[in-house]
């Protein structure tokens, strides 16, 4: 589905962000994100889905396929009519706008069906439809993330990229977020999730991938992730080594991640 | 219009028990004060999506069409030079209040406006170039071509916004009043002027007063009418443009310009085509305010009319196409106001010579700041805000909420 060839994207000519960073989602499939702050993985998505030029960023060397159309080259616009979609970090939805405004507004590349697809995504978050004439800065946080992955999903997108849904939401809503994001791609979407909760995003995601620096430094099965002995110590909390970023282990585990 | 049918289907729907106390014949009709409820999105799109809002409107436009046989001739101007000036203002509020990006050179366009419309549509004289076309070609030839420069204008604003945006736009302006200035084979040049273009469409001349359809119709009384028909136009035009996708494409890029991209808006089309819109409905109102006017000089178009164009944004209401109308007939009726005020207020002198403690036209000019500086503390959503909240109080009554 889609696939980065050893991207290197640079800002303002001069900062280097990403070294060269190659990953697969395949289709169908749920791809984990991981990677402290600062590792890049915002950055990588600036360049999937056509953002970096406003933030003075640009793709140097490399290639990023949606499918078998190159989409590296494009802008914004045309890469979300190519069928890619994205949730930005920090939710962003329109709050002048009511509930119902935001998810037609989300319809924009779309040609008819609106009002079907607005349906559909009522159906997938029921309490949208409650909130429907609610303007959207009085939603919670938990609502607005909702409303800010149905006003993505109206596109009908073939691939989803969530910034951090889990951000600023209570474990509870976590857990509702996760299950819709099961749902969503139960119904045919692939999903690239970029996560600061590792838990919860390696608990539905099939393969993970773990940035630093730049760099795709990890690349396993979800399963394998969880069991990694430095992802449980460095994502999870629950290594028995109990060291944290500052520890010289850091800096062994670079060493031997980046070798 | 197309409305769609709002008849109530007559399925059983889910409705209080207390409702089977309502008399018989209003069982089709909501419970008094009940919001109307809708079922269909077509119905939340309507034009006018409430049954008082159509009534109120259709009344409001019967209304202005008797005010004519009800105002004297002098006032009557004042009131056509406020319909059109709306137009101005609705172009103003489409890229300032719905796509956000502030203009300070409406002035500019407006001007492109004016002198198109002079030259395609004016007479020849001695001094200046006029080519006697009928205001069907004219009055839209004004807006394409302002339209087309304020195109220019958009990709400009896909890199600076707010304070930059507001500075380059105000560069128009100067540019503007330069070119006026110096062309003078076209604009007669400062302190000299021309003539506006020709008002006559199909035969009828608003120019001249005499019997019509069977009335006797004063030029003053005709060209009300006209203002008035090309008000409606244009305001419907622009409501159902900010109804539509483009519209909302428009308020996204104001509030969120990356969230906007990411869901597939163009925002350097959008920007351009906010920048084109409101050129147009400038450059139109250009050609038939001086037109109406009769003669105009390049120094008419300064920074002044920009700031006067955008008070009638502020004090009528940002975002609200109601809203500008309001805010530009007053705005335009301020100066007659003031002479007003003159006769009823002591120590006001009626001319800017006389004596008093203040002349009319320093009366104005206090009222005016007064009334941007009030307005940005007390009512921020300017006069259709008053409406608002006059409206909402009335729809809670006599309850306060």
């Amino acid at each position: 589905m889609l696939s980065v060839r050893n991207v290197e994207v640079v800002y303002n000519d001069v900062i280097l962000v990403l070294r060269g960073v190659s990953l697969e989602v395949p289709k169908g499939a749920i791809v984990a994100l991981l990677g402290a702050n600062g590792a890049g993985k915002t950055t990588l998505l600036r360049a999937l889905s056509g953002l970096l030029d406003i933030h003075d960023g640009a793709i140097t060397k490399g290639e990023i396929h949606l499918g078998d159309t190159p989409i590296h080259h494009l802008d914004a616009p045309r890469i979300v009519s190519a069928g890619l979609g994205q949730v930005l970090e920090g939710r962003r939805v329109f709050a002048e706008f009511t509930v119902e405004e935001n998810l037609r507004v989300g319809g924009h590349t779309r040609r008819g069906g609106l009002t079907e697809a607005i349906e559909e995504v009522y159906e997938l978050f029921p309490i949208l439809k409650e909130r429907r004439r609610r303007t959207a800065g009085y939603l919670s946080g938990g609502e607005q993330q909702m409303l800010a992955m149905g006003r993505a999903l109206i596109a009908k997108p073939d691939l989803i990229l969530l910034d951090e849904p889990s951000l600023g939401l209570a474990p509870r809503i976590v857990g509702q977020i996760r299950d819709i994001i099961a749902q969503v791609n139960a119904r045919g979407t692939t999903v690239l999730l970029v996560e600061q909760n590792a838990t919860m995003a390696l608990s539905i995601a099939e393969h993970g991938y773990v940035m630093e620096h730049g760099k795709v430094v990890m690349d396993k099965p979800a399963a394998e992730l969880l069991e990694d002995e430095d992802i449980r110590d460095f994502y999870l909390g629950r290594g028995d080594l109990a060291t944290s970023y500052r520890d010289i282990k850091h800096y062994k585990r670079r060493k031997r991640w980046l070798s | 219009m197309s409305t769609p049918s709002r008849t109530p289907t007559s399925s059983p729907s889910p409705r209080p028990a207390s409702v089977a106390t309502a008399p018989g014949p209003t069982r089709h009709r909501p419970v008094r004060g009940r919001p109307r409820l809708r079922t269909s999105y077509a119905q939340d799109l309507a034009l006018l999506n409430t049954p008082a809002k159509r009534r109120s409107t259709i009344a409001l436009v019967v209304v202005s069409f008797l005010v004519p046989f009800l105002v004297t001739d002098d006032l009557l101007l004042v009131f056509t030079l406020g319909l059109i000036a709306s137009v101005g203002t609705i172009g103003l509020n489409l890229v300032t209040g719905y796509a956000g990006q502030v203009s300070l050179g409406h002035a500019f366009f407006i001007g492109v406006g004016a002198y198109t419309g002079a030259i395609l549509g004016g007479s020849e004289d001695a001094s200046v170039v006029g080519y006697g076309l009928p205001m069907l070609v004219w009055l839209p030839a004004a807006g394409l071509v302002a339209a087309l420069l304020g195109a220019l204008v958009g990709p400009i604003a896909v890199r600076l916004r707010g304070l930059y945006l507001a500075i380059v736009t105000l560069g128009l302006v100067f540019l503007g009043d330069h070119v006026f200035r110096e062309a003078d084979s076209l604009t007669g040049g400062p302190g000299v002027g021309r003539r506006g273009a020709q008002l006559e469409i199909l035969g009828i001349d608003f120019n001249a007063s005499g019997m019509l359809l069977g009335l006797e119709i004063s030029r003053a009384q005709r060209q009300f009418f006209l203002a008035l028909v090309f008000l409606i136009v244009f305001a419907v035009l622009a409501r159902n443009l900010t109804r539509s996708g483009v519209g909302r494409a428009f308020a996204a890029v104001r509030d969120r310009d990356v969230a906007a991209e990411v869901i597939g808006i163009d925002i350097t089309r959008t920007k351009m085509l906010a920048f084109a819109l409101s050129s147009f409905f400038a450059g139109v109102t250009g050609a038939m305010y001086y037109a109406v006017i009769g003669v105009f000089e390049p120094g008419a178009f300064g920074l002044l009319l920009s700031v006067q164009y955008l008070a009638m944004v502020l004090i009528g209401g940002v975002a609200t196409i109601s809203g500008s109308i309001m805010g530009a007939l007053f705005i335009t009726a301020l100066p007659r106001i003031s002479q007003e005020l003159a006769h009823v207020v002591p120590f006001i002198s009626e001319s800017a010579t006389g004596g008093g403690l203040l002349s009319v036209f320093q009366l104005e000019a206090i009222l005016y700041g007064l009334l941007i500086v009030g307005f940005l503390i007390f009512e921020p959503r300017g006069l259709y805000g008053i409406w608002l909240r006059i409206r909402n109080y009335w729809k809670g009554w006599p309850f306060s909420y």
